[in-house]
């Protein structure tokens, strides 16, 4: 599943968050949006998924379709936020058939529930549950419906090592399978694991735009983290 | 009504049927329905003085407890707009997933203990029916003004602020300002212009009704008189209901507007 975003610009109030993004994801492989705070990552995240409304004469194309407002593409797209907060009084067996009911999906792909141990956990109301047991929900919900096209928001922000590590294993196995991963993080190692590609994004402009492995070879680096350090260091 | 429009108000009607804060609501209603049924000697007489609880705890309540519930649940708001779901759907299904319980709350906690005063005497029914149709009313068009204030402003304690605002102007400003213009050109027939007023505010309209339907608007005076003309009969009643049901119509339309443009 194609991703394409041109001319991208979204303004809130006077600041201008995005500043005419182009960019167009490869298909079946795994690209971090990186860079400092204020960017524009997230705000470029949420114009994909259709949560922020670009400006006038941005476009956002989805498999060689315009997204206008429209929200039948979403049936391809998996999103794991930062932090998910669902219905408090709702047990997350409960939250996981809203799901289900609202996709119509009659057989979704629960292997990460047993995986990430949460079985026992989803019977209790979701209030109850800890930090990493929601975000073990949160990764169930976003990869359950067999997404072509995976966003995640910081995704292993609150797992602990093991779940984080199966939960990356999830992950190649899903882009193995062709799915189209889009991540933001600011963990290092995990941009090293999971990155294919990467996009820096400085005050809502791609600075670059490339195979990491290209990023590293032009700043003559070995390790990822030198990089984007150097890349984040003020301008003279 | 669409699939995803009834499933998004069944999964936050649940969330806010299980809220404590909700039975505690639900239980305090009823207490003071007992109470003034128990202190008060007579169903009728309890009828009268739950005007007031009808009146500013119901939409108090609604629009409190409506704000908040909506700023809580921005982040699932977001997680169903990234799923296959249009925006009205979520919408929509958020209003009626809050005024669902809202309203069920209402008739349990008061009319419950009602129901069984009027098996003792049976006179007081339609009064029972005013007083819950009313209160009924009251809550959507007041969930209706927290959904769209929360909705539209993005700070939380400001949204607050602007939905108490609006029940304190409904509540009391309102008649202030009435009470102001009536004051200030007292030598002139004001009953016309009252009257319009008066359809504009949402209490106002229920306030009249009520007391049309308990036979006590001769405390109005002569502008009861005035209101008793519009107001009483079948036809009165229809204007009224149609009031409070553009009452909140006109909030639900706005927030859905906003909704439509908003940012998550």
């Amino acid at each position: 599943m194609s991703i394409e975003v041109k001319r991208l610009r979204k303004r809130f109030g006077r600041m201008e968050v995005l500043r005419g993004v182009d960019l167009a994801f490869a298909t079946g492989r795994t690209t971090a949006i990186v860079g400092p705070n204020a960017a524009g990552k997230t705000t470029l995240i949420k114009a994909i998924l259709g949560l922020v409304r670009p400006d006038q004469g941005s476009e956002v194309w989805i498999d060689g379709t315009r997204v206008t407002g429209e929200s039948g593409y979403r049936e391809r797209i998996g999103y794991m936020p930062q932090a998910a907060r669902f219905p408090p009084h709702l047990t997350g067996r409960e939250v996981l058939s809203v799901l289900c009911r609202l996709r119509g999906a009659k057989d979704p792909n629960l292997e990460l529930v047993d995986l990430l141990g949460l079985e026992p956990h989803l019977d209790k109301r979701v209030g109850a549950l800890s930090g990493g047991s929601r975000q073990k929900l949160n990764a169930v919900v976003a990869t359950m419906f067999r997404p072509a096209v995976l966003v995640l928001d910081e995704p292993t922000a609150g797992l602990d090592p093991r779940a984080s590590a199966i939960f990356k294993d999830h992950l190649a196995k899903a882009t193995g399978a062709g799915a189209t991963v889009l991540l933001t993080s600011h963990i290092v190692s995990e941009l090293e694991d999971l990155a294919e590609d990467l996009v820096f994004l400085v005050e809502g402009q791609v600075r670059f735009h490339g195979p990491v492995d290209d990023l590293k070879a032009q700043a003559g680096e070995a390790k990822l983290e030198r990089v984007l350090a150097r890349l984040l260091e003020p301008s003279p | 009504m669409r699939g995803a429009t009834r499933r998004i108000i069944a999964t936050h009607a649940t969330n806010v049927g299980r809220s404590r804060w909700l039975l505690v609501y639900t239980g305090l209603l009823a207490l003071a329905a007992v109470l003034l049924v128990w202190l008060g000697g007579s169903a009728a007489r309890a009828l009268v003085s739950l005007i007031n609880v009808v009146l500013l705890l119901v939409p108090l309540m609604a629009v409190v407890f409506g704000t908040l519930y909506v700023y809580n649940a921005r982040e699932f708001t977001e997680l169903l707009l990234t799923q296959p779901v249009e925006r009205d759907a979520a919408y929509f299904g958020l209003v009626g997933g809050l005024a669902v319980p809202l309203v069920v709350a209402f008739l349990v906690g008061v009319g419950v203990p009602l129901g069984f005063a009027a098996f003792s005497d049976l006179t007081i029914l339609p009064g029972i029916v005013a007083l819950l149709g009313v209160g009924t009313l009251l809550v959507l068009v007041f969930t209706a003004f927290a959904v769209a204030l929360a909705v539209r402003v993005e700070d939380r304690a400001w949204g607050l602020g602007a939905a108490l605002l609006v029940w304190l102007v409904c509540t009391v400003i309102y008649d202030g300002l009435i009470l102001l213009l009536l004051a200030t050109v007292r030598d002139r027939p004001l009953e016309i212009p009252v009257l319009v007023m008066t359809m504009l505010n949402p209490i106002d309209v229920a306030r009249i009704q009520l007391l049309l339907t308990f036979d006590i608007a001769a405390l109005l005076g002569y502008t009861g008189t005035v209101y008793e003309r519009v107001f009483s009969g079948l036809l009165g009643r229809s204007l009224a209901v149609v009031v409070l049901l553009v009452c909140a119509m006109v909030p639900l339309l706005v927030g859905r507007f906003w909704f439509r443009r908003k940012d998550f």
